[in-house]
């Protein structure tokens, strides 16, 4: 293992970028040793999260590279570590950040040096989130990564920016405060902050359902899971790209994430209690969104209730409690992560060019765009969840465990998969096939060496990951047998006590 | 050498699609470009000469006009993708005779896939002799189809990603029939829908074809619903996916059952009805057919390959591999009967009266295979691969046949405009009749063997719905001989009914012809050659373990009654004459019989009104509904008592008890504080007092 902090320096070099932009000249020369200074943080950043990868031993299921110092007087400390859960989410932050850098390239040209500081801000908080091993250090990183986020959709977003920036406040606050005051009943009744402790503190019978309801409060919204969902489409309408792609590759995941750190190991048999009800709310919004994506008519819209009804796969299978359902949830989202990101820079690419969103301003790009075609097909199989791309493997896998545990729920959960054949194809077809008859289109230009540079790692874990999804599913694997193991032991103590009685 | 059979198209498809996108880019400015060199007025002509692109839309298996050149590396992107399918031709016939005669089995694990507790897929190549007939079947045909293309082909100017298309196919479905275990098999079967659903939509100007590759994947995937839950049922009680580990599980899961929606299923039976569920959509049976007609959209090299010989088969295939499972449930097996002989019915009654000579192949193609899974159904497996075999022969060939006819009528595709051919493309009209003598089972060609093997296998089937099946095969091979004799007379016999494309009409160039004659050879020979293996003596031999093997086959041999075994002929003989009547002695008789019985004449014409149902009972009320969860659900509910409720609650209340301040966010957020704090101090007094 490595002697040096390498957490730490993972999660603050953004912040280092990030002074040394806010230390720039506002100029026009000042904005372009910003991009730049950003994009070398972000390439950077990725290289050393990449030593994690290398030093990481798959199969041990404890925390590794751990730090912890006193900090707070004793009320939490600074403790980081991450294990197989958490892993594949740093990469995924730490890889899509320079993406988004790159993709903001040539749209942004208003205030640049705050947006990439914005940026590079949200990738500290992000990835903290994910190394957190201390309830006070997670809730600080968690909720201040929202900050960023609406400055960037507030400032940088569309027309209806303030509507949407208000939207999303409000959903998440609601989930801020009930987490904050679970977070404090679990002090007092445990008291500690530590994460790593308290995943092996069984909290009483009673107090679980209000500490799981709390957390479920703040976790849903982010999912985002129905019927607290309605934020998603506006703030991804409103965003700009690079907003969108961090949005549904990143921030999403906290809500999944948060399921498998705190809710499931912390409060097992509330979870299994409530497990009826996530298998509800997951099927409905498989289903009901996709129904939803079926008669949109902004790309972006589509595109952001078909990331809700792939987010539902997640819970489904997290809440399954077999280790398919849960490794599956884990490869969904680094899957989504990928995919949604591309797909949201697929219609970046055609808006940076129309400024419009509109699906029917499109239609047989093909015939002046035949790389973007294909790219944006590759992304259109994935969502659709094709074999030999990444979609497939987590949608397969989360559903495999859930028919294990209740037929019923996967049953209708896959008919998401017809469904996302109809709105992914039809988007598709009438973006991209047709004849090329709008007289505006008939210009546009095809994709240029910088969108595809951008989308390539994109397109490469896709099908990496479709044909050989070893190396996410073998990083996970501990820590997920570990988790399952820990749930099914203290389900099973609670009903042999249950029967003793 | 398994490998190179599949991955040599692959490797092929790779090249082609590279040579298809760079040519493709080279002829469309980048963003690079735009931005190199503004002002510089190229692209405006440009896009005029993609948006200039006129068609004719009667529908027609029309071509682009040769306004845009080909693309650079055609030639290259044809060579490479035909000479590698022609190698991986050879080495599979070569297989071929090491696995079905030297009994040389191959299973190869190539990587490891998806690794998740009890949960091991690896990727790997199965040859067994089941694989090893369909990868004869589909190397061949694929090949053959290559060639085809070149000359059939030659006016378009997307060459390079057609050829990559079709390779790509070819290694999807390679993939398919070499698989050893059901995810594989499911890449491989959702691989072929989507080449499928490119080749469909190849000609992507036309709305047309769009819509049926949209209609084709979609169904597809209704079939594939139920083909995953199968793989989970199969996987929940046996924790494997491997095809060997659930034959050895299966005999010990007879009895039990699966809760599904209340209904206590037995587990076999609801796995093998999930896992047909599958088969049904692919090849297009009864309920899940209305894609295949549409897929005629698709060039007709797409026809003869996807749609008739190989990928359509591939549910066949698929209860062929599952044989040891089918066996154990006998309810779904009877199930898979009663599907099969309604479509054989089906398909042939609307086959009648098309006038599309595309679709009235398309639509015997339906019936055919209805015809292979009434064997599948009875348990007859090696006879229902019989047929797929011979079938793939005489069906690529009328495909192909037909394609050659479309060539020389210039893209007209409808037969009432035909007529009179016989003379002006001899070689394709006795190709044609060759292909229509075996699909109709004249005696000694091909399918004479193989479908009165299905019809005597019917006749001896023990599950409830035989007999049933039975009498829908026979009544089919009765209309099968009149509606392919009716294709026959129209298009080649008479007076030719538009002067002016017969005066043009001429045989097509060699490269179309030698497939043709390939396949009539093959649709001639591939039943009196084969029949012994697949129907005779020697099916346990050749076959061994790759199927179940039940006595079906014994009864059939020495129980079916003389009368069963002559009555497919006289069927034969019938439609024939019934046809050569009405279409070559009195063609005055065909449209008084169809103003006569108009209301028959309009069901059949309109397919039943199948997709008028669909769209009336599926397609509207699915977007009605998602309009309403968008408007009303999102809208209305969530929003209106969510977050605009809550705000305009909110800015009711500040502005009538606090007229000093004005709602900003913080006032609510102070508000909503407030209520946690109570719910938190409510809590700690009542909850946390324990």
């Amino acid at each position: 293992m490595a002697s040096w902090p390498i957490l730490s320096v993972t999660i603050f070099l953004p912040i280092a970028g990030a002074l040394f932009i806010a230390l720039l000249r506002n100029d026009e020369a000042g904005a372009r040793n910003a991009r730049w200074v950003a994009l070398w943080t972000t390439l950077i950043t990725f290289a050393v999260s990449l030593q994690l990868v290398w030093n990481f031993d798959s199969g041990l299921s404890e925390f590794q590279f751990v730090e912890k110092h006193a900090w707070l007087g004793g009320f939490g400390t600074y403790h980081l570590g991450v294990d197989g859960i958490s892993l594949p989410l740093v990469i995924l932050t730490t890889a899509i950040m320079p993406i988004c850098i790159g993709a903001s390239w040539r749209s942004v040209r208003m205030m640049v040096r705050e947006y990439m500081i914005a940026f590079l801000v949200l990738e500290t908080l992000m990835v903290g989130t994910f190394c957190a091993l201390d309830l006070v250090v997670f809730y600080l990183f968690f909720e201040g990564g929202l900050i960023p986020m609406f400055l960037i959709i507030g400032i940088w977003g569309g027309p209806r920016r303030v509507y949407a920036t208000f939207k999303f406040f409000l959903y998440t606050l609601l989930g801020s405060v009930l987490m904050l005051l679970a977070i404090m009943a679990m002090y007092w009744e445990s008291g500690t902050t530590d994460i790593a402790t308290l995943l092996h503190h069984s909290f009483p019978r009673e107090m679980q359902p209000w500490l799981w309801i709390a957390f479920f409060a703040s976790f849903a919204v982010k999912l985002p899971m129905w019927p607290v969902h309605t934020w998603l489409p506006d703030a991804h309408v409103e965003a700009p790209t690079a907003g969108s792609v961090v949005l549904a590759a990143i921030l999403l995941k906290l809500g999944g994430y948060g399921f498998l750190r705190f809710s499931l190991p912390m409060f097992p048999l509330a979870s299994q209690d409530f497990t009826p009800f996530i298998f509800t709310l997951s099927v409905i919004a498989i289903v009901y969104t996709s129904l939803v994506a079926m008669v949109q008519d902004d790309m972006k819209k589509l595109i952001a209730y078909s990331s809700v009804a792939h987010m539902g796969f997640v819970t489904l299978g997290i809440f399954a409690a077999t280790s398919q359902g849960v490794a599956g949830g884990v490869f969904q989202m680094v899957s989504h992560g990928v995919v949604s990101a591309a797909l949201f820079l697929c219609v970046g690419v055609v808006y940076d060019r129309m400024h419009s969103r509109e699906i029917s301003t499109y239609g047989g790009l093909v015939n002046r765009m035949p790389v973007y075609a294909v790219v944006f097909l590759l992304f259109t199989l994935a969502n659709v969840g094709l074999p030999g791309t990444s979609g497939f493997i987590g949608e397969f896998l989360s559903l495999l465990g859930t028919f294990r545990t209740n037929v019923v729920a996967a049953t209708l959960a896959t008919l998401g998969i017809i469904l996302s054949a109809c709105y992914a194809l039809w988007l598709y077809r009438k973006i991209v096939f047709g004849r090329l008859e709008k007289p505006s289109l008939a210009v546009i230009s095809d994709m240029g060496w910088r969108e595809i540079v951008v989308f390539a790692p994109l397109i490469v874990l896709t099908l990496w990951l479709g044909f050989y999804p070893k190396p996410v599913l073998d990083v996970s694997a501990a820590s997920v047998t570990a988790l399952l193991d820990n749930y099914h032991h203290a389900v099973g103590a609670a009903q042999s006590a249950a029967l003793v009685k | 050498m398994v490998q190179a059979i599949v991955f040599l198209p692959l490797l092929g498809a790779i090249l082609a699609g590279l040579i298809a996108l760079a040519g493709a880019h080279a002829r469309n400015p980048s963003g690079d470009t735009v931005e190199h060199a503004h002002g510089h007025d190229g692209h405006g002509d440009h896009g005029h000469a993609h948006a200039s692109h006129a068609h004719d839309d009667h529908g027609h298996d029309d071509h682009h006009a040769p306004a845009e050149p080909a693309a650079a590396g055609t030639a290259a992107a044809e060579f490479i993708t035909t000479a590698l399918l022609f190698v991986s031709a050879a080495l599979s016939w070569i297989t071929f005779v090491n696995v079905g005669f030297f009994k040389q089995d191959v299973l190869i694990h190539v990587l490891p896939w998806i690794n998740s507790g009890d949960l091991q897929i690896a990727w790997s190549l199965r040859v067994d002799t089941l694989t090893a007939v369909m990868l004869v079947v589909v190397t061949t045909v694929s090949s053959l189809v290559h060639l085809y293309s070149v000359g059939y082909m030659d006016e378009d100017p997307h060459r390079p990603r057609f050829f990559a298309y079709l390779s790509l196919f070819t290694f999807a479905m390679l993939m398919l029939v070499t698989s050893d275990n059901l995810v594989q098999l499911f890449f491989g079967w959702e691989g072929v829908g989507l080449a499928s659903y490119l080749l469909i939509g190849f000609w992507y100007q036309k709305p047309s074809a769009n819509a049926a590759a949209i209609k084709a994947f979609v169904v597809n995937r209704v079939g594939d619903f139920g083909f995953a839950l199968g793989i989970f049922a199969v996987f929940m009680m046996t924790s494997s996916i491997d095809l060997d580990t659930i034959f050895a599980a299966a005999p010990s899961l007879t009895g039990k059952t699966i809760n599904f929606f209340g209904w206590h299923a037995d587990a076999l039976t609801l796995t093998c009805l999930l896992l047909f569920m599958g088969a049904m959509g692919k090849s297009a049976q009864f309920l899940l057919h209305t894609w295949l007609p549409d897929a005629m959209e698709g060039p007709t090299p797409v026809s003869a390959l996807i749609h008739a010989a190989t990928m359509v088969t591939a549910g066949v295939f698929m209860v062929a591999r599952l044989s040891p499972l089918f066996e154990l449930a006998p309810n779904a097996a009877a199930f898979v009967t009663l599907i099969g002989g309604t479509t054989a019915f089906f398909a042939a009654t609307i086959g009648l009266v098309q006038n599309d000579i595309k679709r009235i192949v398309a639509y015997s193609t339906c019936s055919q295979l209805g015809y292979m899974f009434v064997a599948m159904g009875v348990g007859a497996y090696s006879v229902g691969m019989f047929h797929l075999f011979t079938h793939a022969f005489f069906k690529a060939l009328l495909f192909l046949g037909s394609g050659s006819v479309i060539m020389a009528m210039h893209h007209e595709q409808d037969i009432r405009n035909m007529g009179g051919l016989k003379n002006k493309i001899p070689f394709t009209y006795w190709c044609m009749v060759i292909g229509t003598l075996a699909l109709t089972g004249f005696p000694l060609t091909a399918g004479y063997f193989s479908k009165d093997a299905i019809i005597e296998a019917a006749f001896s089937g023990k599950n409830p719905f035989a007999i049933y099946a039975f009498a829908m095969t026979v009544i089919a091979a009765a209309l099968t001989a009149f509606y392919s004799w009716r294709l026959i007379y129209k298009t080649f016999h008479g007076t030719p009914h538009d002067q002016h494309h017969y005066e043009a009409a001429h045989e097509s160039p060699l490269v179309v012809l030698i497939p043709l004659g390939v396949l009539a050879i093959g649709s001639l020979a591939a039943g009196f050659a084969f029949k012994e293996f697949f129907a005779g003596h020697h099916v346990e031999a050749f076959f061994r373990e790759s199927i179940k093997q039940g006595d079906i086959l014994e009864t059939m041999h020495s129980q079916t009654p003389f009368i069963v075994t002559w009555l497919p002929t006289v069927m034969l003989a019938l439609g024939w004459g019934v046809a050569a009547y009405m279409y070559l002695l009195h063609p005055e008789i065909a449209p008084r019989l169809a103003r006569q019985h108009q209301a028959l004449y309009r069901f059949l014409l309109n397919k039943w009104y199948f997709d008028e149902l669909y769209d009336l009972i599926f397609v509207r009320p699915a977007l009605w509904l998602g309009r309403l969860l968008w408007k009303g659900g999102d809208g209305r509910v969530i929003d209106g008592f969510g977050p605009d409720g809550v705000t305009a609650r909110v800015l009711d209340v500040t502005r009538s008890a606090m007229r000093l301040q004005s709602g900003y966010l913080y006032h609510y957020a102070f508000a909503m504080l407030i209520g946690a704090a109570a719910f938190i101090t409510w809590f700690m007094f009542s909850g946390g007092a324990h």
